[in-house]
């Protein structure tokens, strides 16, 4: 009775948790609709501008249009600060405008429906679908964390079980850990020549550290019990390793993938915008160049989403290795 | 006259100090033999290196001097001729009893097709009854059916000899006694030659055919080694009726209570001459011992205890 209740009370507690979970997204956008919305931050904003914010950019394009510093204005439109110099009738309607300049919870609903609608069209080099966009951070990411994995896994192995190896190694992770991956950008770029290339290779140096160090770590603390026994058993070093060592460490070698791929999946976006071409990151600067919040937001949001399922999927492969004494 | 089938010859161990330091030994001038088919157990306080002696008959440990031979060769390290039962069990949480067992079996025999070790699994894990328990982890079962799983594993390679690492020190006394009964049939049945080490003067008295007493460290040696002269057939619940049992038992405690410690006197080891081989006595069988031990009450965990010693032949 006592686990069917508290079983039924945590079911409760989880649908709690998730209707409050929609309140507060709701709230949240509710709160952006109203901070957004031109009514409430000027009180006397002409009732005939109207309330798309498609027209009252075009009303503001006009009329700033004809002034002498329409960048600055523009500019200044969109930072959303009001325009000096302009006319009056331009004055008020880019007070209208700099009120709505962050893009309102609609536009970015229709951005969202817009890129979801058709996430994989490629019209050329600088206008493909958001998931032919994230499906090169992935490839990216791929390819370094595994080129890191297929390192650091060995190597972590060498010296978890070789104290000399650590010794030996130790200098150089201590000092080459701490690095920005970003910082390597320059000699990558210099030295590979190739943009993605020194993409792939920042997400291999950015990814390597966590699973060298926590492979070293699961292989040295491996139970002294359970390495007696494989030696009265008179196992052979590569069996000892595959059939002891690597699950005795697996749960610590694949926390060590998961905060990898944390990590990687944060450096992919910087790295992007650097190199630029393609991918999630030169996705969000190129919308950012293009002054396309909504798209921005849009990106970003993905980059989460994206993240999220990444980390879930890392945490399902943690459990299926875990072992309880 | 043949060699014995174990033979322990002027054993030492120690462990290297702080800088370099010397430090005495932990035991030394251990010398003795065990013959095929006999139980023995080790007896002695902790930190006379007891551990470090089975560690050594295993091969997972190198003593600082001495040798042992078993079947007249040399060990040269771990080898699947000796099965350790671990104290803490050291069964890999990741397997299930059938792959904790068969993990032995395959290192044994890595000819074997999967049926032939299956079955030769599910004989070994039936032997300590554990049969419903085959494709369960370590962490669903109870710390003496964890221990069955050990002793499993140790007799499924079929070892010359058996290494017992205080194997229920951490087992609860009901537990304790079932799986004891169990490891004695087991034995019994099997002729297997078994070294154990042990904290309970009584485990001592059921299972083994003869006790080594260790004096206290550092510089521990085997003082004696102690018969059991108990008919083979005993049992627990019967075995105190027998007016040897409270004679072994009073010279077992009386060595462990006072006498382990005085022959720990520092130095007195060096007096040993080399080859001492420790004397063999039969407290069983001397119905007046001439130094007769007094029983201390704090192990006299049965009221016949005081009584029996007092005049054994009237129980």
């Amino acid at each position: 009775m006592a686990t069917m209740a508290s079983r039924s009370l945590s079911r409760t507690d989880r649908w709690t948790a998730a209707v409050l979970s929609v309140c507060l997204f709701a709230l949240f956008i509710a709160v952006w609709q109203l901070a957004t919305s031109p009514s409430i931050s000027t009180a006397g904003a002409s009732p005939g501008l109207s309330p798309g914010s498609d027209t009252g950019i075009a009303v503001a394009n006009d009329k700033s249009s004809g002034s002498p510093s329409a960048e600055d204005a523009e500019y200044a439109k969109l930072m959303g600060k009001p325009v000096v110099g302009a006319d009056s009738g331009a004055l008020s309607a880019g007070e209208a405008k700099a009120s709505s300049g962050f893009p309102r919870p609609g536009e970015v609903g229709r951005a969202f429906l817009l890129h979801l609608s058709d996430p994989f069209y490629d019209r050329g080099p600088n206008d493909k679908g958001i998931g032919i966009q994230i499906a090169h951070s992935l490839g990216r990411v791929a390819l370094g964390f595994g080129l890191a994995l297929a390192l650091a896994v060995p190597l972590g192995f060498a010296i978890g079980m070789s104290p000399l190896m650590l010794r030996t190694l130790d200098p150089f992770i201590q000092i080459l850990k701490p690095i920005s991956p970003l910082a390597w950008m320059p000699i990558a770029l210099y030295t590979l020549k190739d943009s993605t290339i020194s993409g792939v290779f920042v997400i291999f140096v950015c990814s390597i550290w966590p699973m060298l160090i926590n492979t070293a770590f699961g292989v040295a603390s491996v139970r002294r019990d359970w390495l007696a026994v494989a030696a009265t058993l008179e196992v052979r070093p590569l069996r000892r390793a595959l059939e002891v060592i690597l699950p005795a460490a697996a749960p610590t070698i694949v926390t060590g993938m998961r905060i990898s791929m944390g990590i990687a999946w944060l450096v992919i976006v910087a790295a992007e915008m650097l190199v630029g071409g393609t991918g999630i990151g030169y996705f969000v600067w190129n919308e950012w160049n293009n002054l396309a919040l909504p798209n921005v937001i849009f990106a970003v949001t993905m980059i989460g989403f994206v993240g999220m399922i990444l980390d879930h999927l890392f945490g399902r492969l943690q459990r299926w290795v875990t072992w309880v004494e | 006259m043949s060699l014995p089938f174990l033979r322990v010859e002027g054993l030492m161990k120690r462990y290297p100090g702080h800088s370099g330091k010397l430090v005495q030994p932990v035991f030394e001038g251990l010398s003795f033999d065990i013959e095929r088919g006999r139980f023995v157990c080790i007896i002695g306080h902790s930190g006379c290196g007891k551990t470090t002696i089975l560690n050594v008959l295993a091969g997972l440990e190198v003593p600082t001097a001495g040798h042992v031979f078993m079947a007249g060769r040399e060990l040269g390290g771990p080898s699947l001729d000796r099965g350790v039962v671990f104290q803490s069990h050291a069964l890999m949480p990741w397997l299930t009893v059938r792959g904790n067992v068969s993990f032995a079996v395959r290192s044994r025999h890595p000819d074997w097709s999967r049926p032939r070790v299956d079955a030769h699994v599910e004989h070994y894990v039936a032997m300590v009854g554990l049969s419903s328990a085959l494709d369960l982890k370590p962490a669903q079962l109870s710390g003496g059916m964890r221990q069955r799983v050990g002793i499993a594993r140790a007799f499924a390679i079929e070892p010359k000899m058996l290494l017992l690492d205080e194997p229920f020190g951490a087992l609860d006394a009901l537990t304790r006694g079932t799986i004891q009964d169990e490891l004695r049939a087991i034995v019994r049945a099997t002729a297997q030659t078994v070294f154990m080490i042990t904290h309970d003067v009584d485990e001592a008295i059921l299972l083994a055919d003869e006790v080594l007493l260790m004096s206290n460290g550092p510089c521990a040696r085997i003082a004696e080694i102690v018969d059991i002269t108990l008919p083979a057939d005993r049992k627990r619940e019967s075995m105190h009726h027998d007016p040897q049992y409270y004679r072994i038992r009073n010279h077992l405690v009386d060595f462990l209570v006072r006498r382990s410690k005085e022959l720990s006197t520092p130095g007195a080891a060096q007096f040993v001459p080399a080859g001492w081989r420790p004397p063999r006595v039969q407290p069983g069988l001397d119905p007046n011992p001439s130094n007769p031990p007094a029983l201390n009450p704090s192990f006299a965990l049965d009221p016949a205890g005081s009584h029996s010693n007092s005049n054994p032949e009237s129980v």
